[in-house]
């Protein structure tokens, strides 16, 4: 089995947003939400990079372990999966995130927060059904069609990388090793407690 | 741009700038190296514990790239389980305890047949509406600390989050009433409720749970103006920190909140553990002390035991104790 993961290339990364519309748009995500999004650090700074960030499917993830209804659950592939049937909204996962993936829907009044919403590694939601319902609540499910997540699939420069852990960081690894430099895998550290040696 | 600029400055100024590229033109392409300019992610989270930047959708507050969780899962899943787990099971143990050997609390004198009020109804609605609240709000709370482990296996995931979700809009819902009723108890108990001389000389002599006998006591005893007290400022703590959690994003960051949830837990902890004993000694711990908050008048003989002084005061102002009109006559 594979254990996919993210890898963002940051050194490749063109701030184009491409992923974030790619990622909407394919899910049909509601207004207000961002499954993806792009940072920039040090923006217009020398050194300047931007990071393509989304749920990074955590190795022993901390939403699930905080969860008080349980709703998590992680596939045989590593992808952290949520079920909406039975968030309760409380936010708690949203504390717990290092990546601040989780978000919420305003559905009344103060702040109140609907079901959790966030990327689902285009893997639909936890019940694997493929109904309009489905769609509505998760996203489509590429993944049961062979197909990676649209964003690293359709990154125009390559720097969103998705897929097997091991090759990704193989790619990666291959890349910094060419060119002679690069600024980490992004969030490796703290999602899966491990990095890509170079 | 700014108009008041002459034109033959701004040309001098590109010229500059062109003159300037074409010395250090090819120089400073020998010298570029990503590598050392470049941000690095360990650095950043070294420095700041978050790597924050910029980002252009309309949801600024996403432009933290990496934030601190592990700190709040730890205490959440370990020091805050266990606190709350203590304080809850440690009181329930004490009181059984306390039970087992002082028994109940029992009227020395026996009843005397002749009540007197001792809260009237404004108080008793306050005092209701705010303890109803706080029960609701208390054990919806400890659902969404426990009820994953304990309610969950027995009534199946499902069940259990449909419950979990209407408890969730209870708490968000009664934390309302339930902070009208804190400042409606201040402000109709505080002037007895502030600390005495009498009050020292209360707990000295064990309160009247220890000890033999009856120490004097006011409107209310030491270990019920430590209740109010308790009840207004952890109350107050709480309605805070569950504001701030409420409103997410009202003036707080993550870490904010983290802190606002820690907080919120650690005093729902103690506040509980304090009305577990509260509720007992106000029920079956002691006989006679329902009827304050239940009928509003108590017995003579309960009121002259636990509140000498008051009883006291209140034959001073004239208001003498009565036999209830509804009372069967007996003896």
């Amino acid at each position: 089995m594979a254990r996919l993961k993210f890898l963002c290339d940051a050194d490749r990364c063109i701030e184009c947003n491409a992923c974030v519309t790619a990622c909407k748009n394919e899910h049909e995500v509601p207004w207000g939400i961002n499954r993806r999004r792009v940072v920039t650090i040090n923006d217009g700074k020398p050194g300047e990079r931007s990071v393509s960030m989304a749920c990074m499917h955590c190795t022993d993830a901390p939403c699930a372990a905080v969860c008080p209804v349980d709703c998590f659950l992680t596939t045989a592939d590593g992808v952290v999966l949520h079920s909406k049937d039975l968030c309760i909204g409380c936010g708690y996962c949203f504390y717990a995130c290092p990546f601040g993936a989780p978000q919420y829907p305003k559905v009344s009044n103060f702040g109140t927060r609907g079901k959790m919403d966030k990327c689902t590694y285009c893997a639909g939601g936890p019940d694997g059904l493929d109904t309009a319902a489905e769609y509505a609540k998760y996203g489509s499910n590429r993944l049961a069609e062979g197909k990676l997540p649209l964003c690293a699939e359709m990154c125009s420069t390559k720097s969103l990388l998705a897929g097997d852990g091991d090759i990704i960081a193989q790619i990666y690894k291959e890349r910094v090793v060419k060119r002679g430099y690069g600024s980490g895998a992004w969030g490796w550290k703290t999602a899966y407690k491990d990095t890509v040696a170079i | 741009m700014p108009a008041s600029r002459p034109v033959w400055t701004n040309l001098a100024a590109a010229l500059a700038v062109l003159f300037g590229l074409w010395f250090a033109g090819p120089a400073m392409a020998q010298q570029v190296n990503p590598t050392t300019s470049a941000v690095q992610e360990q650095q950043l989270l070294k420095q700041l514990r978050t790597v924050e930047g910029r980002v252009s959708i309309p949801d600024t507050k996403s432009g933290v790239l990496i934030q601190p969780g592990g700190d709040w899962r730890a205490l959440h899943d370990g020091t805050l389980a266990w606190v709350t787990s203590i304080a809850v099971l440690g009181m329930l143990a004490l009181l059984l305890l306390f039970y087992t050997v002082r028994g109940r609390i029992m009227i020395d004198a026996g009843l005397s047949g002749l009540k007197i009020l001792r809260f009237n109804s404004f108080e008793r609605l306050v005092h209701w509406i705010t303890a109803l609240c706080f029960m609701v709000l208390a054990i919806s709370g400890l659902n969404v600390s426990f009820g994953r482990y304990l309610l969950m296996p027995l009534i199946g995931a499902d069940a259990f989050a449909a419950l979990s979700h209407y408890g969730k809009l209870a708490h968000n819902f009664l934390a309302f009433p339930f902070m009208v009723g804190l400042v409606l108890m201040l402000l109709i108990w505080i002037v007895d409720n502030i600390p005495n001389r009498v009050d020292v000389a209360w707990f000295k002599a064990g309160g009247g749970l220890l000890g033999k006998g009856h120490p004097p006591a006011g409107k209310f005893n030491g270990g019920q103006k430590m209740i109010f007290w308790s009840v207004i400022i952890g109350g107050g703590l709480l309605s805070v920190s569950g504001l701030l959690l409420l409103f997410p994003f009202w003036g707080t960051g993550i870490a904010d909140m983290q802190l606002a949830q820690v907080i919120h837990a650690l005093i729902s902890a103690g506040l509980i553990a304090v009305m577990l004993a509260h509720i007992y000694i106000g029920s079956i711990g002691m006989e006679g002390a329902f009827d304050a908050m239940g009928s509003g008048e108590v017995d003579l003989n309960w009121a002259r035991e636990h509140h000498s002084l008051w009883v006291e005061e209140e034959k001073a102002r004239g208001r003498t104790p009565q036999v209830p009109p509804n009372a069967v006559a007996a003896e």
